[in-house]
This record gives structure tokens, C-alpha cells and sequence, in this order.
């Protein structure tokens, strides 16, 4: 009988909850619409979603409903909101995704240095996280983001408002939970009689960092990943909701919300498909996590 | 006990040092903008700007900068008579109106924790206690709803239906409600709304917190060994198993209400509540800088207040700590 890897374990594990795999299959067409957006809308012969109308306005500037035209109705710029959702996928997974993928690069980096290391280089990691976890995310990224939105931006314009700065501020209020986490874990493993073994083999510390101990720490960094997305979305979401975050005219969930607040009354449509679209989607990404945390630590309280 | 305080408080002084010069680094160092022309207005003489940078103090080199921003701060080290710097809207004091509206924040902010602890930690013990029953499972499935659900869209939709201006069924003061309350119980019935949309998230995290606590000390030995005593399933619930499950919520209690304390900047922007979190963000519709430095160092300072508030309670309960 083959030996199952920790990652085979994990999937067979993970296979058997019924309501996260939904949730996982829900996840998968969401990014191929986000990827496929423009060609979704060629098909469904939606309108540009910067494409203003005044046609779809009535004579007091109202926007329309939901109609056949435009299936989830206009805006109050009469835009067509179903192509507006669709782009705003795009940005919404876009930064997400690579906001948590370079938090978890940096986080791992450096969570390994401080926990295989010690020492000196563990105590100013440690210390660096402390202080940056006690910082407020939406705070600092409410600042940050308001400091950069000048014409001028940031750092002689290197860090310019809208998605820049949004995936700085995600990165900046992720890496440390990363870190934290990997480097308890690698405190852990370091000492384990595998990597013993491998040091009395003669192996280098790169050797001993990349072949014995990150393969121990892929299954908790995917599942932490899936846990940061749906936080980092709602992040983007509020920012853009504030209006520091993803800049207009690019469509984005949070800023459409913000948009709708004001004719909510006349325009439930404008408030409501951004919304669910959000809801939606945060939704299955904290379902799959919660599959994938149950499926890496059986023994884990959710369900028993 | 004495001296793990005196090492938090040097910490928490710290903090708050390296805090305020990461505020001062993101407002006054990365702007590539010229802070006196966003003051000066429209089309401004290079006098008045020349002048703006004198009476502002940007003339100076930034570290001397830095050292009057403290000032600023704590005007006793600086002395000069400046509390947060001034609003670039309107020229007043940043310090003195972020403490005018903090009662608001607080009022929202108490009144949200008494209902999220009321609906939270009920629902969490019974769903621990009653694990993978029909309605732990509702119970669990709505509570990852609401966590999933941002507060303004929440916010939004319940104005939608019940907001007594504009709502489908007209039942409670919804938009802008408190800006024209008069009395306690007028101001209470504004924050309904706000307060249940508030409570609705954290009440969600802390059932599934308080759950997942109490299921695994449910399965500690002292509570096999509690049962075996003859305690009633009650008493062995409740005396043992949640005293010792709930320790861990004083830490994320105090956090919350450090973060909220801030300014609930999303509840109170939906509903137009007049508290903190409303004052940064129609700084940030203007861009007024100082205003929204001043709050967010505020918000900071407040998170750092209760995480060492959390830290000293936390070493009184479970002495473990106190290393």
C-alpha cells in the first residue's frame, strides 16, 4: 500500500464535507466568471460596465429596475449593474488573492527565519509583529490610504491610490498573523527527530528549511490562505466602501454599497446584488475554510 | 504581580511611542503632496504658502517635525498649547472634537456589547452543549452568515425594511435618526438599528468562539471528574465548563471594544451617527488629513489601552500567565 501524503490525507478528509466542497465548487466558478467577465458579457449582450445611459434613467434621474435589458437594473449614473457585479468580482478575487498570496509569502519567509534561527533575528521579528499586530488594520489602512490619495500618491508617486494601496494595506495587516503562526509551527518542527536526522546526514540549513520543514507547512498555509481571503475581501470592500479603496470609475462591490446608500428607497436593486454578490462570496470562502481546518486538524471542535 | 504590570506599561508606553511614528511616517513622510498647497485653497500666492509652511511648521526638518507632532500630542512635553493639530475643513482643534462625539461611540459601543453578549453566549453554550443537534446547526449556519455579511450592506438592508422615513414597514428610527434625538430614550431608539447590526456580527463570533471553547473543555478530565462527583449536568455545565471556557473571551471582549471605542467607522457611516467613526470618515470625503490622523491615532491609542487592560485582568484570573 502507497503511503499517503499529508496533503492526500487532508483532500480525502476535506471530500467528505458536503456543504464545503458546494461551497469550494461555488468558489471555482466565481474565478471563472471573474476571469471570463468580459466574454459573459458579450453572450448575456450586457453594456461596458462604465457605459452610462440616460436612457435607463426616468425623468427625475431615477435609475431602472431590473428589466430583461439590464437584469439586475441600472445605477444612478445608469450603468448596468449586473456588468458593474461581474468587473467587481474581478477586482474583489484580484486583490484579495494576491494581497493573502504575498502575506503568505513574506509571512512564511519570515516566520521560518525567526523560528529556525532564534536568537537575536527571532526576538526582532517577534517584537516587529507584536507592535504591528496591535495596530488596527482598517485604521491603518483608512490612513494610509487617505495619506496616498493625493494626485501625488505616495513615496514620489510609487504608491498610488486605488489597487496599490489597497494590496499594501492587506499585506502589511496580514504577514504578521503568517508569521506568528509559522513560526510556532517551525519552533515545533525544529526540534522534531526527522529534522535530526537530516542534520546528522550532514544536510545544510537551506536543506533542512526548504525539504524538511516547508513541506510539514503547506497544509496550514492553505488553509490559513483560505481563511485570510474572505477577511481580505471584506477589507477591499470596506475601504472602497470609505472610498480609500479601489478608485472610480472601476467597479468594485464596496463602492457600489456606498453608492446605493443614499437612494436605497428608489433603488433596492443598486443596493442589493453588490451586496449579496459580497455576502455571497465571503460566505463560501469561510466555508471552505472551516471544511479545510476540520480536515487538518480532525480532532478540531466544529463538528463532532 | 507588580512588576508584570510595570513590564506591560513600559510595553503599552512602547507601543504607543513606535505607533505614533508610524502615524507621523504614513501622514508626513510618504505624501509625495505638498501639505501647506492642500491647506492654501485654491490658486494660492507662493507667500501664502511660504507662510502656511512657517505657521505649520513645515519648514522644519521632518525628525524636528516629528518631536512637534509629540508636542502636539502630549501638550505637556511640548507645550504648545495644540491638541492633535488642526483641521485642515475648518481650523479647528482635531483633540477637542474627537472628544465631543466620543460619548456617541460609546453609547453605540456599550449598548452593542450588552446585546452580542446576550445573544452570543447563550446560543454558544447550548450549541456546545447540544453538538450536531438540529439546532446547533442552524444556530452555527446563520451565525457564519452574519460574519460573512459586512455591516453596511446589513446596515443598508435593514434600513431598507425598516427604517421609519423610507423603510417597507415603517417601524424604527433608522438614517440619521440620532442627529435629531433630543432625549436619552430618543437617542436609544436611534441606535436600534445600529446596535442590533452591530451585535448581529460579533454575537455570531463570539457563539462559534464560545462554542469551540466549550466543546473541548467539555472533554477535559476534571469535567469527567466533576460528572463522576454526581454533579448535576447543570452544575458541571455551567461551573465548570463554562467559567472555564469563557476565560478566553475577556481577551477578544476587550479588543472589540478597544477597536470600537475608535470609532465604529462603517456602522456609524451607514447610519449617519454622529460619533468618531462618522467624523473620520467626512474627513475622508475631504481629504483633511489632520482629522483623520487624529483618529486614527485615537483608535490605535484605544486598542493599546484595552490590550493592556485585557493583559492585567486576564494575569488576575489565570495566574499562569503572570510568568
Amino acid at each position: 500500500m502507497a503511503a499517503r501524503s499529508p496533503l492526500q490525507l487532508f483532500w480525502r478528509r476535506f471530500r467528505r464535507d458536503k456543504v464545503a466542497l458546494a461551497a469550494l465548487t461555488f468558489i471555482v466558478l466565481l474565478i471563472l466568471v471573474a476571469i471570463f467577465a468580459p466574454v459573459i458579457r458579450n453572450v448575456l449582450g450586457l453594456p461596458d460596465p462604465n457605459a452610462g445611459s440616460t436612457e435607463a434613467l426616468d425623468d427625475f434621474g431615477l435609475p431602472a429596475g431590473p428589466s430583461s435589458e439590464h437584469p439586475m437594473g441600472v445605477d444612478a449614473l445608469g450603468r448596468d449593474i449586473m456588468s458593474r457585479v461581474l468587473d467587481g468580482a474581478r477586482v474583489s478575487l484580484l486583490v484579495a488573492f494576491i494581497g493573502t498570496g504575498l502575506s503568505v509569502i513574506i509571512g512564511v519567509t519570515m516566520g521560518m527565519i525567526a523560528g529556525f534561527y532564534r536568537g537575536w533575528v527571532d526576538t526582532g521579528i517577534a517584537r516587529t509583529i507584536d507592535v504591528l499586530l496591535a495596530f488596527p488594520v482598517l485604521l491603518l489602512g483608512v490612513g494610509l490610504a487617505s495619506a496616498c490619495s493625493g494626485r501625488e500618491g505616495c513615496l514620489g508617486g510609487a504608491l498610488q491610490p486605488g489597487l496599490t494601496v489597497v494590496i499594501t494595506i492587506i499585506v502589511i495587516g496580514n504577514w504578521p498573523y503568517v508569521a506568528r503562526i509559522i513560526r510556532g509551527q517551525v519552533l515545533s518542527l525544529r526540534e522534531k527527530e526527522f529534522v535530526e536526522a537530516s542534520k546528522s546526514l550532514g544536510a545544510s540549513n537551506t536543506r533542512i528549511i526548504f525539504r524538511e520543514i516547508l513541506p510539514n507547512l503547506v497544509a496550514p498555509i492553505i488553509v490559513y490562505a483560505t481563511l485570510f481571503i474572505p477577511a481580505n475581501i471584506l477589507l477591499e470592500a470596506s475601504l472602497s466602501f470609505l472610498g480609500v479603496g479601489v478608485q472610480p470609475p472601476q467597479a468594485s462591490w464596496g463602492q457600489m454599497l456606498s453608492d446605493a446608500s443614499s437612494i436605497i428607497s428608489s433603488a433596492w436593486w443598486f443596493m442589493l446584488f453588490p451586496g449579496l454578490a459580497l455576502l455571497f462570496t465571503v460566505l463560501a470562502f469561510n466555508l471552505v475554510g472551516d471544511g479545510m481546518q476540520d480536515a487538518l486538524n480532525p480532532k478540531s471542535s466544529r463538528q463532532r | 504581580m507588580a512588576g508584570y504590570i510595570a513590564r506591560r506599561l513600559v510595553w503599552m508606553a512602547f507601543l504607543l511611542f513606535v505607533i505614533t511614528l508610524l502615524t507621523f511616517i504614513i501622514f508626513s513622510v510618504l505624501p509625495a503632496g505638498d501639505p501647506a498647497v492642500a491647506r492654501a485653497g485654491r490658486q494660492p500666492s507662493a507667500e501664502l504658502i511660504a507662510t502656511i509652511r512657517e505657521q505649520l511648521g513645515l519648514d522644519k526638518s521632518k525628525p524636528t517635525q516629528f518631536l512637534n507632532y509629540i508636542g502636539d500630542i502630549l501638550p505637556f512635553v511640548g507645550g504648545n498649547g495644540v491638541y492633535f493639530g488642526f483641521s485642515y475643513q475648518n481650523n479647528t482643534e482635531v483633540l477637542p472634537e474627537i472628544l465631543e462625539r466620543m460619548p456617541v461611540t460609546i453609547f453605540l459601543t456599550a449598548g452593542a456589547v450588552i446585546l452580542w453578549l446576550a445573544i452570543g453566549i447563550p446560543i454558544g453554550v447550548l450549541s456546545a452543549v447540544k453538538t450536531g443537534s438540529w439546532m446547533d446547526r442552524l444556530a452555527m449556519g446563520i451565525a457564519l452568515v452574519f460574519i460573512s455579511a459586512p455591516v453596511y450592506f446589513l446596515g443598508l438592508v435593514v434600513l431598507y425594511l425598516f427604517d421609519n422615513k423610507i423603510g417597507i414597514w415603517k417601524l424604527l428610527p433608522g438614517n440619521s435618526a440620532y442627529l435629531e434625538a433630543g432625549s436619552i430614550g430618543e437617542k436609544a431608539a436611534a441606535l436600534f438599528l445600529p446596535w442590533c447590526v452591530l451585535a448581529a456580527a460579533f454575537a455570531a463570533i463570539y457563539a462559534r468562539f464560545l462554542r469551540g471553547n466549550l466543546i473541548d473543555t467539555l472533554q477535559e478530565d476534571y469535567i469527567r471528574t466533576a460528572r463522576a462527583k454526581g454533579l448535576s449536568e447543570r452544575r458541571v455545565v455551567f461551573r465548570h465548563g463554562v467559567r472555564a471556557a469563557i476565560t478566553p473571551i475577556v481577551t477578544l471582549l476587550g479588543l472589540d471594544i478597544g477597536l470600537l471605542l475608535g470609532g465604529a467607522i462603517l456602522t456609524e457611516t451607514v447610519f449617519n451617527i454622529p460619533g468618531i467613526g462618522r467624523y473620520a470618515y467626512n474627513a475622508i470625503t475631504v481629504s483633511d488629513l489632520p482629522v483623520i490622523q487624529g483618529t486614527v491615532l485615537f483608535g490605535a491609542f484605544f486598542i493599546v489601552l484595552m490590550s493592556l487592560i485585557v493583559d492585567i485582568l486576564y494575569a488576575f484570573i489565570d495566574p499562569r500567565v503572570r510568568y
